[in-house]
């Protein structure tokens, strides 16, 4: 079955032109799919990629300045049957916020409270945005672009 | 010289400083023993520095912990936890007291010796409870609560197996028990299958109580090291650790001399020739070296399974061999 | 340390297991809120030996990185310069001559031994057995003298650089390698009898903590804590890359989903690595080592890939944003440990505290790894 054509599919009937799919070759860019989704509601599109067995490999979060904005990548991977999947969001800077997908991705969890100590990024729903590798009482987010020591 | 041992004072304190430098010396020598037969096993060197072959390696530790520090920590129950180490090494010096070490040399002779070493080697559990209890510290807790359980649960097979022995030998006396296995080793209670065909494997299965009972592996669940640190000793420093440290090789070493004399006709030699100390000796720091082999071969069994062992396989297997003992002693 | 007397049943009391501890492997601290002897919730505090590398890589040049790749799982330091060139090399564009592709991946495999021979020994001292770490660094010091001598470090390697390896291998590496081959097999063979085989080992692993397959998948975990529960999932079969299509081996999977499976396939896949690594010595072609016209200060494109291999601890992943210049955007680390040790807290509930500590120990951490 290719997971990847199966999602494609699954994706472009349920959000249709909210989002905008992009074949790449894997070779270049490591990736088969690369669906940038910034008008999607994350949790609806995680909990596609749950139902049809994707893992979270990772949530990457990349500051933009010059673009106003913060994206965020989700890292799917299907194991063992193929099928690499890259869905970007981007948040605006000011008020970076995006719902949390640590219900329906226990492994979530973790790579939220991370993207928001690092960045600032408030996940809303999350059971537990205290920092992660950071001290406790750490309020800077090292890994904006504005950050100085 | 014999007339001046034959005054009794004078002879009790010859024994009482013999027994206590014995006992130290064991103490101090078997660490290194330890560290050295560990290291064979592991194809490295062990203590080389101090001394030819690290042989004052021992005397240099001894210095270090008799100059270092006794910290009682804060809040501890200060009775309790100076009461713990004299309460775990003071009755096992004591049990030296009755063991012949060959025909003439014993301190007392009691007729009930047997006795005595069993019921006190039970302080040694009430001392780490103590210990434990009174260090005011989680993981003591933990390990002093373990190390109850363990103690209980393999005190029972062993005065099992050692009833079923007295059986056979009509005696407490632990001197007695020797001279009745006088002659070669087919004498010796190990091989005495006429009396119980069992007999080879009560051995065992005292061998492994022993073990249990001096907390060392595959049963060390008190200084389960990558668990609870140092267990229930975790807050002693100095010389209460050294106490504890006495006690834990002079347990070994009074529980290689049962083993020795109930089992392996004590002072007697293989063959019938010369009979004499120099093979108790040979026989006890046998039984010392195969339990330092055992600690460093085996990994350490779970709690569960170590409390499974004892309830539900050594307990009904001394049941048997003592049910077997009973039967051939009146049949035959 | 106070005593919380909480609600539900009896009495609860919370401990704190590190950051010093012999059986955590690193500063990790777990919070264990214990009833007795059983776990009610055990929490994983990290962080303790965070570096901020991902800062880092935002300071440095891309080739200056190569000397942090090395830090980040200290064990298996050869496997993360591998794909860390290799990333860049997809982004830039970069093509490997032959000879060091297969130089890349005889050193790789090695280090991917060496590290399970790092993880077997502690992992058998937390269960008590003492001697056989010792038996597992002799081995390693076979690997540590071969890998010193093409590139001079014995546990952070900075060995590889964009285009190929900083040095070539000789005779004496190929002769030490197949010399280390053939005792290797005979060490894996005592190994299995000594301590695979150990009733009392057997018993503490066997059945203990249980990670059911859909755990893994909902937290991301890789590499043999994944292949221990069943799912056939390796890198280097399912996205490959460098020359493991023209290799043949298998990928170790266990069902059973306990701490003795993970052990199986570690153990089995250090037998696979020295397969690889006798077939890779075999066809081991002549040329360069290095490509050629690679710009000493490189600047790659604009844009970002994702390049993943298959660490010693699980699949490592990482993310390159590119802005053109010569310092990286934005560099993601997707480190292996991180996942793995995320689905403690789900696993553990209700395991008695020694089997919890197999199970820690199966997962094979390091925690600079998770800290990054």
């Amino acid at each position: 079955m290719d997971f990847v054509q199966v999602l494609r599919d699954e994706f472009m009937g349920r959000f249709g032109e909210r989002l905008r799919i992009e074949d790449v070759d894997h070779a270049k860019r490591g990736c088969h799919l690369d669906i940038t989704a910034s008008g999607v509601d994350i949790e609806e599109a995680a909990s596609v990629m749950d139902g049809l067995g994707f893992t979270l490999e990772a949530i990457s979060g990349i500051d933009w300045p010059a673009e106003e904005a913060m994206e965020l990548v989700y890292d799917f991977n299907k194991m063992a049957e193929g099928g690499r999947i890259a869905i970007r969001v981007r948040v605006s800077r000011e008020r970076p916020e995006i719902a949390s997908i640590s219900k329906i991705y226990g492994g979530a969890n973790w790579y939220e409270r991370e993207a928001h100590e690092m960045f600032g990024i408030v996940f809303s729903g999350h059971p537990n945005l205290t920092p992660l590798v950071l001290p406790e009482d750490a309020t800077f987010h090292p890994l904006r672009k504005d950050f100085s020591a | 010289m014999t007339e001046l041992l034959s005054i009794e004072p004078i002879r009790m304190l010859v024994f009482l400083v013999g027994t206590i430098l014995f006992v130290a010396l064991n103490a101090a020598y078997l660490t290194l023993l330890e560290r050295k037969e560990s290291s064979w096993f592991q194809r490295r060197l062990g203590p080389t520095e101090v001394g030819p072959w690290g042989l004052l390696q021992p005397i240099a530790d001894g210095i270090k912990l008799a100059g270092k520090q006794v910290i009682v920590p804060d809040g501890v129950d200060k009775i309790l936890f100076v009461l713990s180490p004299i309460m775990v090494s003071v009755p096992v010096i004591m049990n030296l007291a009755t063991i012949p070490f060959s025909d003439t040399l014993v301190a007392r002779n009691i007729d009930l010796g047997l006795l005595m070493i069993l019921s006190f080697t039970s302080f040694n559990v009430m001392g780490i409870m103590f210990g434990g209890w009174a260090s005011r510290n989680k993981y003591s807790v933990i390990s002093a609560a373990r190390v109850v359980a363990q103690n209980v649960a393999y005190e029972i097979p062993m005065f099992l197996i050692a009833i079923s022995l007295v059986m056979v030998t009509h005696t407490f006396d632990l001197r007695e028990t020797v001279l009745l296995q006088t002659g070669g080793f087919w004498n010796w209670n190990l091989f005495k299958l006429g009396v119980s065909p069992l007999m080879p494997a009560a051995c065992l299965l005292f061998f492994v109580c022993l073990l249990a009972e001096t907390n060392r592996s595959p049963f060390d669940m008190m200084e389960a090291e990558s668990e609870l640190i140092a267990g229930a000793i975790t807050e002693y420093s100095g010389m209460g650790f050294g106490l504890f440290f006495i006690s834990e090789y002079a347990n070994i070493v009074v529980g290689s001399c049962l083993v020795t004399i109930l089992f392996l006709g004590g002072w007697n030699c293989p063959f019938g020739l010369y009979p004499g100390l120099h093979w108790f000796f040979v026989k006890m720091y046998g039984i010392i070296f195969v339990v330092i082999w055992i600690r460093w071969s085996f990994p350490r069994i779970q709690f569960y399974g170590l409390l499974n062992l004892s309830w539900k396989i050594l307990i009904p297997l001394s049941l048997a061999h003592l049910l077997l003992t009973c039967v051939m002693v009146k049949i035959w | 340390m106070s005593v919380d007397a909480t609600t539900i049943q009896g009495e609860t009391f919370v401990v704190n297991m590190g950051p010093q501890h012999p059986a955590t492997h690193g500063v990790l601290r777990i919070k264990l809120t214990m009833d007795g002897e059983y776990i009610m919730n055990a929490e994983p505090v990290i962080g303790y030996s965070h570096r901020m590398q991902e800062k880092m890589a935002e300071n440095r040049t891309y080739s200056q990185y190569f000397a942090n790749i090395g830090r980040i799982d200290y064990v298996g330091a050869m496997i993360y310069n591998f794909g860390y060139a290799c990333a860049v090399e997809r982004l830039a564009g970069i093509p490997v001559p032959e000879r060091a592709e297969y130089i890349r991946v005889i050193t790789s495999e090695l280090n991917r031994i060496a590290s399970h021979l790092l993880w077997f020994g502690p992992f058998i001292i937390d269960l008590g057995g003492l001697t056989p770490l010792l038996y597992a660094f002799d081995d390693r010091e076979g690997i540590l003298n071969l890998l010193e001598s093409v590139s001079g470090a014995r546990l952070t390697f900075s060995y590889f650089r964009f285009g190929g390896v900083c040095n070539d291998i000789d005779d004496d590496f190929v002769a030490g390698c197949r010399a280390f081959i053939s005792r290797m097999r005979e060490r894996l063979t005592l190994y299995r009898r000594l301590v695979t085989d150990n009733i009392i080992f057997r018993k503490r692993v066997e059945g203990i903590g249980v990670i059911p397959p859909e755990i893994c998948r909902k937290y991301g975990a890789t590499g043999p804590v994944l292949r221990g529960s069943g799912v056939a999932y390796d890198v280097r079969k399912d996205e490959p890359y460098s020359i493991y299509p023209l290799l043949d081996f298998d990928i170790p999977v266990f069902g059973e989903c306990d701490s003795m499976a993970r052990y199986r396939v570690r153990m089995e896949e250090m037998n696979q690595s020295l397969r690889m690594i006798e077939q890779a010595l075999d066809k081991l072609p002549s040329g360069p080592f290095m490509a050629e016209k690679v710009p000493r200060i490189l600047k790659p494109p604009k844009g970002d890939c994702y390049f993943n291999v298959e660490g010693a601890r699980g699949s490592f992943g990482i993310r390159i944003v590119s802005d053109g210049t010569e310092i990286p955007y934005r560099l993601k680390l997707r480190t292996p440990c991180f996942a793995n040790l995320s689905l403690f807290e789900e696993a553990s509930r209700g395991m008695l505290l020694a089997d919890s500590l197999a199970l820690l120990g199966s997962l094979d951490l390091c925690i600079p790894d998770v800290d990054r």
